[in-house]
């Protein structure tokens, strides 16, 4: 028997569990009890580890109890995506981001950070590295607090180096090509190179640094116009497929990011490389590498004049346009990027702080490696800050790609990229 | 159709029940949950892409969105990078469509037979489907690893190489490798598809024809083939249209490298949007990769159809 009666009952139960659910999702409160909550987006793959940044955000927190932050990390070729899906697409969850250098210009076009200009503190536009301003910075406007000073340095082996003979680091990247025919020679190890040559920002950043050597540390002029199919840059591209051809870098570099070149001198199956600062504490972990103790660090390698290079690797804290505490946010950035912070740990990454440079209880941890550092930090050259950075870094990742791997010759592949570069400036 | 179910006003004694609702009423009320979902996430961001795709948006340019009418899609079409990478996508889906089937299917006759460990064939064979794409991609990259990399060991060892290869770093070898891996994935869904089509013929036919003299693979040929037919004409729909638009496990693997070597039509239209910010361009693009699928599936529809009334 039917009963008509249930059925409208049934039909309202749908309908009132629809509107339930509706007026459900909008009416979540926000958060009481004055307890904020901040979203923070790392990177996992270079400079302070998540360890580092539990640290810096627990003294933080202690010092804020009304203030949570949940960090969140990705690799890095992932963060710029997340960054723009999360708030272009409207969740704008994070409240902080990493911006790295060539990215102000993109972000802030977009509308994604927030300009900070009127509330950055006076100790910090002083006491900060120029160099780490520019992943800051666009327009003479202050997006970012800065956060990251980083570079590509070059590690070697000193155990394979005095095997093969050789009883001092390399000046130039003469010398590089020189040190690694004789160890190849003396079959210490099949490829003596290893790079983070993948189709990523990664080999950008190699190829940028070895530009600069060969004087040519711009890509584009100021009218826009391309100069990086020729000299510095063209040149620096043909001296990385002379080192292919030759068999002293690793043609698995075609694939690898950082993180490989890291595990391949760990393994012992390569007598040198650039990378960023982590790679020293990396490569010498004994828990990690075979090499431990084993791996040198010095300024990367020069050209004629040019008495070495560093592509500018640093990056900034900014706070998002979708955050609902913009303050709290700033003042968590400012205190993670504060001397103090950054002087916790600095086995993975240089502080960008000038003083810490001079200051020989920070500096004690790894004399050496400061001296280094601090020689390369007065060279960086940046990638270019414009709006169309990602575009034409992709496109440039192509074209060193066909190049690296014979299907075209480096001229004919950046000169395509030159021909293209309208398109991508549109 | 409703007609002949609906019910007369019962009477029950003196009392008249009130008037039900109409069949079809009941019928709106139960789909309209569902069908409200569905607007909401299917039909208004699918309008909303068509809107987009006729615009030059850049999100580097806010405000500044002039309409362009069919400018996208005309520049996409006439763009040598959209070809090469929609190439790039057929490539993948034919080579990978093509070899999961023919494997599939051997797997499956295998595992038709009145074999001792049939149970266990099966359960071994469906997992490689069972895992997450992420996670057979990961293991894949690891496997084609060129420094510590399974597959180098495997062939090294056997005496197959001499020194170890470079895998997913080499432009001519990249989709390969990942055309290898999508196949060990998908390969136990093709092969479980089919082994359930296998099953519906009645052995007896087979058994008929042999009796008739047919050899095995004339009996395969002639009365299996024909009747799992549409299963398989069903499995070569869903595996192209899944193929064409692959994307996890490219982007996992290969990111679309090296030199573009890997780049498919998704990874493409993915680069354009969200890492090139030109959302009307990835609109379109989105369109044209839906077109190209539609026209796929219309073609093996057509076969279906034709099958049907065979």
């Amino acid at each position: 028997m039917r009963r008509p009666r249930g059925r409208t009952v049934l039909v309202l139960l749908t309908v009132a569990t629809l509107l339930g659910a509706c007026s459900g999702a909008a009416s979540q409160a926000p958060a009481g009890g004055g307890q904020i909550t901040l979203h923070a987006l790392f990177m996992k793959q270079a400079a302070y580890s998540d360890a580092d940044v539990k640290a810096m955000t627990d003294a933080f927190t202690a010092a804020n109890p009304n203030i949570t932050v949940v960090p969140e990390y990705v690799g890095y070729d992932a963060l710029h995506d997340k960054i723009v899906t999360d708030q272009v697409g409207g969740s704008g969850l994070y409240d902080i981001v990493l911006m790295d250098t060539p990215w102000p210009a993109e972000f802030v076009k977009a509308g994604i950070v927030t300009d900070i200009t009127d509330k950055i503190p006076a100790d910090f536009k002083n006491g900060v590295f120029p160099s780490a301003w520019t992943a800051a910075t666009y327009n003479g406007r202050y997006y970012g607090v800065p956060w990251i000073n980083d570079t590509k340095f070059f590690f070697y082996n000193k155990q394979m180096f005095a095997q093969a003979g050789i009883t001092s680091a390399p000046k130039t990247w003469d010398d590089v090509v020189a040190d690694a025919k004789a160890i190849k020679a003396k079959g210490i190890v099949q490829y003596p190179i290893v790079a983070s040559w993948k189709q990523v920002e990664a080999v950008i950043c190699d190829w940028t640094q070895l530009a600069a050597v060969f004087g040519g540390a711009n890509f584009i002029d100021a009218q826009g116009n391309a100069t990086f199919n020729t000299g510095g840059g063209l040149d620096a591209l043909k001296f990385m497929k002379q080192l292919l051809d030759d068999g002293l870098v690793n043609p698995a570099s075609l694939g690898f990011i950082e993180d490989d070149v890291n595990s391949t001198m760990a393994a012992g199956q390569a007598a040198m490389a650039l990378n960023w600062t982590y790679g020293y504490a990396v490569m010498n972990d004994p828990k990690q590498s075979k090499v431990a103790g084993q791996i040198a660090v010095v300024a990367s390698p020069g050209e004629g004049s040019v008495a070495t290079s560093g592509v500018n690797g640093g990056m900034s804290l900014a706070v998002t346009k979708s955050s609902k505490h913009p303050d709290e946010a700033l003042k968590y950035a400012l205190w993670i990027a504060s001397e103090k912070s950054q002087e916790m740990d600095t086995s993975l990454a240089f502080p960008m702080w000038k003083a810490s440079f001079d200051n020989p209880e920070v500096t004690k941890a790894n004399p050496d490696f400061f001296a280094a550092a601090k020689v390369q930090f007065a060279n960086l050259v940046a990638r270019p800050v414009v709006p169309y950075y990602t575009k034409l870094s992709n496109a440039l990742q192509v074209a060193i790609q066909l190049a690296l791997q014979g299907k075209e010759t480096p001229e004919q592949a950046l000169n395509d990229v030159a021909a293209k570069l309208p398109d991508l400036q549109k | 159709m409703s007609q002949g179910i609906r019910t007369r006003t019962p009477v029950i004694g003196q009392t008249r029940v009130r008037k039900p609702w109409p069949e079809s009423w009941v019928a709106a009320a139960f789909i309209a949950p569902a069908a409200l979902v569905i607007l909401l996430v299917v039909v208004v961001p699918l309008a909303r892409a068509a809107w987009m795709s006729l615009f030059d948006i850049s999100l580097v340019r806010p405000g500044d969105e002039p309409f362009v009418g069919l400018g996208n899609y005309i520049e996409q079409l006439t763009s040598a990078d959209f070809w090469a990478a929609t190439w790039r996508a057929l490539w993948f889906t034919v080579v990978s469509t093509a070899l999961e089937l023919g494997l599939g299917l051997a797997l499956a006759l295998l595992m038709d037979q009145p074999l001792r460990f049939r149970w266990l064939l099966r359960t071994l064979v469906i997992l490689p489907w069972a895992l997450p794409t992420i996670v057979n991609a990961l293991m894949w990259r690891w496997i084609d690893n060129a420094e510590y990399g399974a597959l180098n060991a495997l062939l090294t060892q056997v005496g197959i190489l001499h020194s170890y290869q470079v895998w997913l770093s080499n432009s001519d070898l990249a989709m390969w490798m990942v055309i290898l891996a999508d196949v060990w994935k998908m390969t136990p869904l093709v092969a479980i598809l089919l082994l359930a089509g296998l099953q519906s013929v009645s052995p007896e036919l087979v058994e008929a024809a042999k009796v008739d003299g047919a050899s095995t693979i004339q009996a395969f040929r002639h009365v299996l083939l024909p009747l799992i037919m549409p299963v398989i004409l069903i499995v070569l729909v869903l595996r192209t249209m899944e193929a064409f638009k692959v994307f996890d496990i490219v982007w996992i693997m290969t990111g679309g490298g090296p030199a573009n070597a890997t780049q498919t039509i998704a990874i493409y239209a993915y680069q354009t949007a969200y890492q090139g910010y030109d959302f009307g361009r990835g609109a379109a693009l989105g369109y044209l990769i839906a077109l190209v699928i539609m026209v796929l599936a219309a073609i093996y529809l057509r076969l279906l159809g034709r099958l049907g009334r065979a």
